[in-house]
């Protein structure tokens, strides 16, 4: 696997539900990255802001509320406003394959549904890293077809 | 090296701050050619107030709750101060989970968030409980203009003393006594300290050891260091703390042994950096060198 990343894990929004945020947390210190978690309740700012402190290549969204069709965009607009357009975005939790286009539409690259192998989640990061064009600005609309 | 950026980031650009100490930290820039190309001469240290201040301690001790109520009474008091928050890199895959942040809700405050600068450290190759490179993100961030770095240290063993080696100021907390006294193998780290706070003073047994404190530091030689009493939980003793720690002056203790740390943490470095390192620790491993030749050769390099 290649170099250590720097990684955001955000919770957006008043979902509670941290489980799975941290167990991907784990799963990617554990592959060697160097994990930020932001812990829960964050706003769509304050994780931008986060993400522009710690200098981080990616970010992860975790929402199993159903706040993902408003939050998820939100985040990623506001990167794009705040010149961050080449981190890496991703998310998971419980989103319904319907709502899964308009969100990769808005710039989120692979979305993990409950029962994700955590390996596809490393395999998902070690592709996206390699690729140049994949930020959250950028026009190519390249995704991952997760199988969860 | 890329000017654009370092000098983005000493106008204010967070971004290029960010990105510039990313470069530090992976030594693709060293803090010499941002001197140079800035032409900055030396350290410009006044001596007189810290630029830089390690507050470290026993894990769970309270070191991220209390730093978060300092950060805002020194941002509200107007000055613009970073913390670099370090956790550790584990040793088998290099991984690290950096969760100091979780505690620290200071920065949220609209009010305070462009007085306020986190940013979370892995330790990497470093043993101890910071590694030495945060001693030229510490003077980066001064070039940049933020007038004070906490450093909130890997929680740490009683022994561990790593932290004087980058910080003008050391302050160790701890927690309330657990009925032993105060146990002899504290006296490394507290013989360096330049303050003591004990935490959680809402619980039993915090003032107890802050007495126990006190009376070891009066039984020693040279002046004792202020012993404090709060409770981050209770927003206790916070607004005394924050004024003493600001205007800290150097104990002057225990000159000697910062300069023992900063070498030991400078000779790590170089023995850490050297390009035959893998090579010399597979042939340590397959035993056809030993110790001492190891030692020779990278004292060598
Ligand atoms: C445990 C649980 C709780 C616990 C949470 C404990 C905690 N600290 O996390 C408690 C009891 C507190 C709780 C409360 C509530 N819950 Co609940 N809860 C669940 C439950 C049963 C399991 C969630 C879980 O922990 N799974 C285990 C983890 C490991 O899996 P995961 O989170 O899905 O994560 C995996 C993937 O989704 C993905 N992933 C997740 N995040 C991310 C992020 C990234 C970056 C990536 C790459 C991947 C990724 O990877 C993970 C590993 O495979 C789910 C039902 C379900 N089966 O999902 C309901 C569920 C999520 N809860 C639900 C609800 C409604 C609630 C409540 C509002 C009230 C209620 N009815 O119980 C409250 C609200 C709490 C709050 N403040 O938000 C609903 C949500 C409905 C919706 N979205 O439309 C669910 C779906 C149950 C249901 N079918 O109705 N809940
Ligand atoms: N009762 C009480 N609990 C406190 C106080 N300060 C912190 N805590 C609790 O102590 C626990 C650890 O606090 P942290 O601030 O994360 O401690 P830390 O020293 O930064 O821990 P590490 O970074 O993991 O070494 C948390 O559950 C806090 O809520 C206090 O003054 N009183
Ligand atoms: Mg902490």
């Amino acid at each position: 696997m290649g170099q250590n990343l720097r990684i955001v894990i955000a919770k957006p929004g008043l979902d509670g539900h941290d489980r799975g945020a941290k167990v991907v947390a784990r799963t990617l210190r554990d592959a060697g990255h160097e994990v930020i978690y932001t812990g829960l309740r964050r706003t769509a700012m304050q994780i931008v802001e986060t993400v522009r402190d710690e200098d981080a290549k990616f970010l992860g969204l975790s929402s199993l509320s159903g706040a993902h069709n408003h939050l998820f965009p939100r985040v990623c607009q506001l990167l794009i406003e705040e010149g961050l357009t080449d981190v890496i975005v991703f998310g998971g939790g419980i989103i319904p394959e319907d709502d899964r286009s308009a969100l990769h539409e808005s710039g989120i690259r692979a979305i993990f549904g409950p029962g994700t192998p955590t390996n596809e989640i490393l395999e998902f990061i070690d592709t996206a890293s390699k690729m140049t064009d994949v930020g959250v600005g950028a026009e190519n609309k390249w995704q991952w077809e997760s199988t969860a | 090296m890329d000017l654009n950026l370092i000098n983005e980031a000493v106008d204010g650009s967070r971004r290029s701050l960010a990105r510039t100490l990313s470069l530090i930290e992976n030594g693709e820039i060293s803090i010499e050619q941002i001197r140079q190309v800035l032409n900055i001469e030396g350290n410009p240290s006044d001596s007189k107030s810290w630029n830089s201040l390690a507050i470290t301690g026993a894990p769970g001790v309270g070191k991220s709750c209390l730093i978060d109520k300092l950060l805002s009474i020194w941002a509200n008091s107007g000055l613009k101060i970073a913390l670099l928050a370090i956790d550790p890199s584990s040793p088998r895959t290099g991984g690290a989970l950096l969760g100091d942040r979780v505690r620290i809700t200071s920065v949220d405050d609209e009010a305070l968030k462009d007085k306020i600068y986190i940013r979370s450290i892995a330790t990497r190759k470093s043993s101890g409980n910071v590694p030495l490179i945060v001693a030229d993100m510490i003077e980066f961030l001064h070039i940049a203009k933020w007038d004070r770095v906490i450093v909130e240290t890997v929680g740490s063993g009683q022994s561990e003393v790593r932290c004087a080696a980058i910080a003008d100021r050391i302050v160790v907390i701890e927690g309330p006594a657990r009925g032993d006294g105060v146990q002899a193998e504290k006296a490394g780290l507290l013989e360096l300290a330049d303050a003591v706070i004990v935490n959680k003073s809402d619980l039993s047994g915090a003032e107890k050891h802050a007495e126990e404190l006190q009376e070891s530091f009066e039984l020693g030689l040279g002046d004792a260091p202020p012993v404090l009493l709060t409770s981050a939980l209770n927003e206790t003793g916070i607004a005394e703390a924050a004024h003493v720690l600001l205007n800290l002056a150097d104990s002057g203790r225990s000159v000697r042994a910062r300069w023992r740390e900063r070498l030991l943490a400078h000779y790590e470095r170089k023995i850490l950096d050297a390009p035959d390192l893998d090579k010399i620790l597979s042939s340590l491993a397959i035993g056809s060198i030993s110790i001492d030749e190891a030692i020779s050769i990278l004292g060598g390099q």
